[in-house]
């Protein structure tokens, strides 16, 4: 683990000792459980957008394209009467494509991802209202498509099924990041796009590429959230999740100038976000101080993050 | 011959870490004076510009104005003497007007505690100044929408509005055309009779004859010679330029040491490639086997954009390259690499190097593909393959897992060779191959160009370094605006005969 991992992971053990020995609830099988369900659902797509931010690149579209895609699978399954098996690929297909719309116009276009993704943050919020005429859309008691509500809120031997899912799709995004080809040229995009070209890495493609895949994960993790709360409101549903994806790559080690970031850091990072959302709902602090106290924690562990980097160049340098 | 010279220079030396720059040298000027000053890509031209600008220190040596002496320690203090100084990237910012550039730094201002922009004043100051040089440029108007000569104007104009009663331009006319170049020629007679000392550096022979009462010759960081009014012609210029000792140790390259290898045939022709920024301009060259031609010329002479063009960097407007006879066009550095044909860039950290990452991970970038299996790299055999590049070049690191940004400027342009060498590389492009690269490794490179070549590799060198390019070519291309002006052969090939016709 590099010292980037090992310092998050710290913090979140610190954090969790601390919240544990406050609230002994926090222990307790069904938060762990909750907790772990949360962790995967928003791992998920915080491993896609940390692929992005590898590059240099952002995404700022993943909560409206949760609440598109979330909308659209109700309306796929409930009104239109779409089989899961059609509906659960063609929800996760157009995750990628729009990920692929955002990669065209940012790669051939050099529009900015921020300008790009800002607009599909837009967009697809306003698309998604439209098409479910501002209609909570649901699933009722999910009949016929059981087996994806079981994806979202089931278990396999006690693990929530969404950590399940994380872990599966985080060891295959960590050997694709780490071990392959791919990989390799993402990084090297974003440490150097010039030079990566200049060695005759296609950098266009590898840089759509992490949209593509930004897009692929946010469309699992839609499916995941739209059963997790089976209640999806066209104009809050995901209201702020591009927010935790970057959160959770930045703590865990995502550099915003590219080039730096691994998976076991995004998903730690993740997981932070959560134990601080819980640490608020266990430990009797008002709910409407949720995004303060992640924001002072994040905070306060970049500063601590900082000093030790300096002494410990400072003595290097002496 | 006025007496009233406004700056005087003597003695100034100059050293950086392994390399004198100024030694010794002296100049001076008088007001009503353009005086020019020449001399060959690293003769010391720059430094002493600088020194003059207040942008470096002298180590010795004494600079007068008016006959006192001064010391410049910032640009400020230049500024202040009434030394403008016209570098040759326009210092000027696009986003503002051209009476807020010329009053930059000195806006003028309301009296009282907000520090309001006085706009009137500042326009009534833009436009005198612009005036001195006979130019028509609004005050209110945009500098982003200038042309470049413009812009170069508007420095001049700011230099002027400064007070500057000697003004210094860095090679003012390297990005202008004809026009451009005969109009900023007029204003500079005209500051002239105004009184103004003008200190004209310039590669540009011809305009130095149009437009210098004298020109002084640098070489190798010192006077090479002073030529006054009259005395001024081309070929004597060319010849103080160059004109040398051969150098120590300095080996020329003896005939290829495979006389087949070196066959007759070209195999790799450049077929009147026009590049994007001389598109009116087709280049031809043709490359033997085993051959290492060299590629000379002045700084913009259009070397670089011809080798970008070659290996699909920047691709061409028009034109193509044969390799053994196939016709080929890049779109990209990849499809070239495919074909074999590589490129060593010029600005290593720019375009060549991932500074942060490890030597093993820059070596086997471009090849990363022959290392994995279904996409999943192969570490043992990454690393085995960057550990044999790496030590067959004798790269200087503990090991192959440090980043490239610890080594030296030598081991770094080994880090960037070892990549193509072990791709069996049919025609390699080397742009400035040595650029601040120490005398050791530098004969290291030598040797690897020569291996490359004696292996029947066809060997483009963009040097501007004349040395190198007499010491390490077999046939020598000089360029000059985007125009191959001249092939020498070997024999043929002597610095002054490369100088005349780079300047041509």
């Amino acid at each position: 683990m590099s010292r980037k991992e090992l310092s998050v992971l710290g913090l979140l053990v610190a954090l969790c000792a601390i919240v544990a020995f406050q609230s002994p609830q926090f222990l307790s099988a069904g938060n762990i459980q909750n907790m772990a369900r949360l962790i995967g659902t928003y791992g998920i797509f915080s491993i896609g957008v940390g692929m992005v931010i590898i590059t240099g690149g952002i995404d700022l579209s993943i909560g409206s394209v949760c609440a598109l895609l979330g909308v659209l699978l109700s309306m796929m399954l409930v009104e239109w009467r779409w089989p899961a098996a059609v509906a659960v690929p063609a929800v996760i297909v157009l995750g990628a494509v729009l990920g692929a719309a955002h990669g065209l116009l940012i790669t051939r276009l050099r529009l900015q991802p921020f300008i790009v993704t800002l607009c599909g943050l837009l967009l697809y919020r306003g698309i998604a209202r439209y098409i479910a005429a501002d209609v909570t859309k649901g699933f009722g008691a999910a009949t016929g498509f059981e087996w994806v509500r079981s994806l979202a809120s089931g278990s396999l031997a006690g693990v929530p099924m969404p950590f399940v899912l994380l872990l599966a799709i985080g060891a295959a995004a960590a050997v694709l990041l780490h071990q392959s080809v791919y990989g390799r040229y993402l990084f090297a995009v974003g440490r150097n796009a010039e030079a990566a070209r200049y060695a005759g890495v296609n950098t266009r493609a590898v840089t759509a590429g992490a949209y593509v895949l930004s897009g692929l994960l946010t469309g699992i993790s839609a499916i995941l959230i739209a059963f997790y709360t089976n209640s999806i409101s066209p104009s809050s549903h995901g209201n702020f999740y591009e927010l935790y994806a970057i959160a959770a790559a930045v703590v865990g080690g995502c550099s915003l100038r590219g080039g730096e970031g691994s998976v076991v850091g995004i998903i730690l990072g993740a997981a932070l976000l959560q134990v601080i959302r819980n640490l608020v709902n266990l430990m009797d602090i008002p709910s409407s101080l949720d995004f303060a106290v992640m924001g002072a924690v994040i905070l306060i562990g970049a500063i601590a993050d900082e000093l030790v980097r300096s002494r410990a160049a400072g003595r290097g340098g002496a | 011959m006025t007496t009233d010279r406004v700056l005087q220079v003597s003695k100034i030396s100059k050293r950086f870490p392994g390399v004198v720059a100024l030694d010794g040298v002296a100049l001076d000027v008088a007001a009503g004076e353009v005086l020019a000053v020449v001399g060959e890509n690293g003769a010391g031209k720059s430094t002493l510009m600088k020194i003059l600008a207040g942008v470096y220190r002298p180590d010795a040596g004494e600079i007068q104005v008016d006959g006192h002496t001064v010391a410049l320690h910032a640009p400020s203090d230049a500024t202040r003497l009434g030394i403008g100084v016209i570098h040759q990237e326009l210092e000027v910012v696009d986003t503002l007007d051209v009476a807020a550039n010329i009053c930059l730094g000195r806006e003028r201002l309301w009296g009282g505690p907000l520090q309001l922009l006085d706009r009137r004043r500042m326009d009534a100051e833009a436009a005198a100044a612009l005036a001195r040089l006979g130019v028509a440029i609004a005050p209110r108007t945009l500098v982003g929408d200038l042309s470049t000569a413009e812009r170069q104007l508007v420095t001049i104009a700011r230099a002027l509005a400064m007070q500057a009663r000697i003004l210094i331009l860095d090679e003012p006319t390297s990005s202008l055309g004809l026009d451009d170049t005969n109009r900023l020629l007029q204003v500079i007679r005209d500051l002239r009779t105004q009184g103004v000392a003008v200190i004209y550096i310039s590669h540009r022979l011809a305009e130095v004859e149009a437009i210098a009462d004298r020109v002084v010759v640098l070489r190798d960081g010192r006077n090479a010679g002073v030529l006054g009014h009259g005395a001024i012609a081309r070929d004597v210029v060319v010849r103080m330029m160059v004109d040398r000792e051969v150098r120590p140790g300095g080996t020329r390259r003896s005939a290829p040491a495979d006389p087949s290898a070196a066959t007759s045939d070209a195999c790799f022709v450049i077929d009147a490639l026009r590049t994007q920024r001389y598109p009116y301009v087709p280049v031809s060259l043709s490359l033997r086997r085993g051959e290492i031609l060299g590629v000379a010329g002045l700084i913009g002479s259009g070397r670089t954009e011809l080798a970008e063009a070659i290996c699909g960097v920047t691709p061409p407007r028009a034109g193509s390259v044969r390799l053994d006879g196939e016709v080929l066009r890049f779109a990209s550095p990849r499809a070239a690499i495919d074909r074999g044909i590589y490129l060593v860039p010029e600005d290593r950290r720019h375009a060549g190097l991932m500074d942060v990452a490890t030597i093993r991970e820059n070596i086997t970038l471009p090849a990363l593909r022959q290392h994995a299996r279904g996409g999943i790299i192969r570490r043992r055999a990454e690393a085995d393959s960057a550990r044999r590049a790496a030590t067959g070049l004798r790269v200087k690191a503990p090991s192959i897992e440090v980043p490239v940004a610890q080594l030296s400027g030598g081991n770094q342009q080994k880090v960037v060779l070892a990549r193509w060498l072990s791709l069996s590389p049919r025609v390699v492009i080397f742009d400035e191959p040595t650029r601040g690269i120490d005398v050791g490794a530098r004969a290291e490179i030598y040797d690897v160009m020569r291996g490359l070549a004696a292996a029947g590799a066809a060997i483009l060198m963009v040097s501007s370094d004349i040395e190198e390019i007499l010491d390490v070519s077999d046939r020598v291309a000089v360029m000059h605006d985007g125009r191959v002006t001249g092939i020498l052969d070997r024999e043929a090939c002597t610095a002054e005969r490369v100088m005349q016709l780079a300047v041509a």
